[in-house]
């Protein structure tokens, strides 16, 4: 547990920018971790001269910010506006099957996660996809089954 | 795609420079590669595959022949079309492309052209000499004026007057003022924000420098979501770059003005693009909106009086200064200057990003530039201005592009993110997905918003289901009127708008559900999912 702690406060004492806040210092911990360990929360209050509940309050607001050690691959589907015109629906119950998921989470056995968001930016390779942060465009429920199944073998 | 590239280069023994430029707004063809030899044009190549690379390498680099079978078109080289030679017939000018012969460059004018990570590129293409104009041959004042007279107005959606905006700033005398240039960017269907930063980060570090110029204002950030790693990454590449030679930070060019500036983050919140909420994230809060007055020009980031921009509106200020406020305003239509820069998705031909003169019409951006509809369907209607804008029916898009003509079409021209529907879209079903987007990103603050935003997407489920009633419009409409009266933002004032826009041009399609019982295009009858967690 002290690797931990020192792995926060390596990351809360390593943020290059001149202004530092609560939120700045969440994100440096969640990029080095992975997530939002309950150590972190307190280690971030005193970094930040501030409250658990300070704290909470903005961890809980953004959705990025997870509470659990990450998966070994991240999934993420797009689904927004342009997405959805061209097939985002037919592929997230594509990449929901392959991965084996009834709907956004982690799978049990810790191999990935899967999550639904509101815009990856690559609107004109509309439906995309991510996997571990890597946008992949043009997708189809069957290029998604082959890739998801490649992360899974 | 770089990796084969350099391999290929390598195998050969080719002496070549590889650049990675950014976003020249070919979407549809990504990814591109293209190859200028020495004194030559520039030949692009689209589409291109790990093994057609290698052949391009092979064949056109080290061989001297352009890939006839590969090439999309060419760019004139230094010597003008003459230097065209050596292309095969079949190959055309890329600028007779669809897409690029509707053009007018001025955001967008180094955006795939330079290499958005080495500055001096920047600087050898005029970069920095506007800023230098600014401030050694005009005052403040004469820069807001230059401003004020190009008659830009912001491109992040509300469309304010520039000019005015930074006046408000610059009226105020305390010691510290802040510039913050907006790039969260969380509109689905835009992308230009973040293609500009990606693509050319020093144009709009200029525009921020000079907007801190004109204001007085010594500090600034450009705000970006986290997990957006290429526009993150190249503003800070930018910004170490400008400040070793002095463009950023003490005594700028020798002329006494100073400008700290640095990137901050968000989380995943749509409404922190929302100016005030925006302010709330970067001070490390909740993204959630503040009440006005006071204003940002009075109090603003950490309670000083604070300018918010989007990147485009900043991406323009240089040209602006560098060639004048009449200029620019000599461009455009009626009370809508310049150009804007369109984001053309969803069911089109040629999808990509576009900057074209306002007063175009929509109808050729579509069918024109974009070539229409695939798949020889037809176009069911245009979804424009985010999910807080509106669609407009495919028998209205004869409209000149303008922030007033767009508004009283019920649609509005927003951050340009333009999303084409075909005819086998199901506009239910679509006013369902863009109020499921608006309601996961109800940041929670205003009750109308919150509550309203669920309540309108439980009676939108309803009607996909086929079990609506006709007093379900009618509540519809009670909830968005609540909404827009007694929420403190646009997300909720204007979060009504994909219905009514909706309703205005397919009350129909609605009646279809709720009467016939029935959903014409079929899309309702099909599986949906929405994200498990909410905001709620």
């Amino acid at each position: 547990m002290e690797g931990l702690a020192q792995r926060i406060s390596q990351a809360m004492l390593g943020q290059e920018q001149a202004t530092i806040t609560i939120l700045s210092t969440l994100l440096a911990v969640q990029d080095e971790l992975g997530y939002l360990a309950k150590e972190a929360i307190e280690l971030v209050a005193g970094f930040t001269d501030s409250t658990i509940n300070d704290v909470w309050a903005v961890a809980s607001f953004y959705p990025n910010f997870r509470f659990e050690p990450p998966c070994l691959h991240q999934v993420e589907v797009c689904w927004g506006a342009s997405c959805h015109l061209v097939g985002a629906m037919p592929l997230m119950e594509a990449v929901m099957e392959a991965c084996e998921l009834e709907s956004e989470g982690d799978r049990e056995d810790g191999r990935l996660s899967l999550r639904f968001n509101t815009c990856l930016g690559a609107c004109a390779h509309a439906p995309v996809i991510a996997i571990d942060h890597h946008l992949m465009g043009r997708q189809t429920p069957e290029t998604a089954r082959e890739r998801i199944g490649g992360l899974l073998r | 795609m770089i990796q084969v590239v350099e391999e290929a280069l390598a195998q050969h023994g080719a002496a070549a420079t590889v650049s990675r430029v950014g976003c020249i707004g070919l979407c549809y063809a990504e990814p591109l590669l293209d190859v200028t030899l020495p004194g030559g044009p520039r030949v692009f190549y689209g589409n291109v595959t790990p093994a057609a690379a290698a052949e391009i390498i092979e064949t056109h680099v080290v061989g001297g022949a352009p890939v006839e079978r590969l090439a999309m078109g060419y760019i004139p080289g230094p010597d003008g079309v003459d230097s065209a030679g050596g292309i095969p017939e079949t190959v055309a000018s890329l600028d007779s492309h669809p897409l690029r012969a509707v053009e007018t460059k001025i955001a967008l004018r180094n955006a795939g052209n330079i290499d958005p990570g080495d500055i001096y590129q920047y600087v050898a293409n005029g970069g920095y000499h506007a800023l230098n104009r600014a401030l050694t041959e005009m005052t403040p004042e004469e820069t807001v004026e230059q401003v004020n007279a190009s008659g830009l107005r912001g491109r992040g959606g509300a469309a304010f007057p520039t000019g005015t905006k930074w006046r408000f700033l610059a009226g105020s005398n305390a010691p510290v003022k802040y510039i913050l240039c907006n790039c969260e960017e969380g509109d689905p269907g835009a992308f230009n924000d973040k293609a500009i930063v990606e693509s050319d980060p020093h144009t709009l570090i200029e525009g921020i420098l000079l907007a801190g110029y004109a204001t007085g204002a010594n500090a600034g950030y450009i705000f970006i979501r986290h997990g957006h790693d290429g526009p993150i990454d190249r503003a800070r590449e930018a910004l170490i770059q400008a400040k070793e030679i002095g463009l950023v930070g003490q005594d700028i060019m020798g002329s006494g003005f100073n400008f700290e500036l640095e990137v901050a983050l968000t989380g995943d919140s749509y409404v922190a693009g929302e100016e005030s909420a925006l302010m709330e994230a970067i001070e490390g809060s909740r993204a959630m909106p503040r009440f006005r007055p006071p204003f940002p020009a009075q109090f603003g980031l950490f309670g000083k009086p604070t300018n918010i921009n989007n990147v485009k509106t900043l991406a323009y200020v240089p040209q602006i200064i560098a060639n004048g406020g009449d200029w620019f305003a000599s461009i455009g239509h009626e009370q809508s200057k310049g150009t804007v820069i369109l984001c053309l998705t969803g069911d089109l031909k040629y999808t990509g990003m576009i900057e074209v003169p306002l007063g175009i019409n929509l109808r050729d951006v579509l069918y024109e530039a974009a070539g229409g509809v695939p798949d020889g369907k037809s176009l069911k209607l245009i979804q424009s201005g985010g999910p807080l804008g509106g669609v407009l029916g495919a028998d209205h898009v004869d409209v000149v592009l303008d922030f007033e003509v767009l508004r009283s079409a019920g649609a509005i021209l927003g951050s340009g993110g333009i999303i084409a529907a075909d005819e086998d879209t199901c506009v239910v079903d679509l006013t369902r997905a863009l109020i499921a987007f608006c309601q996961y990103e109800s940041c929670g603050k205003c009750f109308p918003c919150r509550m309203g935003m669920s309540h309108l997407l439980e009676v939108l489920e309803r009607i996909c289901r086929l079990e609506g009633t006709l007093e379900d419009l009618a509540l519809m409409r009670k909830v968005g009127e609540n909404m827009q009266a007694g929420s403190l933002c646009g997300h909720g004032q204007l979060g009504f708008n994909p219905v009514s826009s909706a309703l205005r041009y397919f009350g129909d399609e609605f009646e279809a559900h709720i009467v016939g019982r029935t959903c014409p295009t079929g899309v309702c009858l099909k599986p949906k999912f929405s994200p498990a967690l909410t905001r709620r």
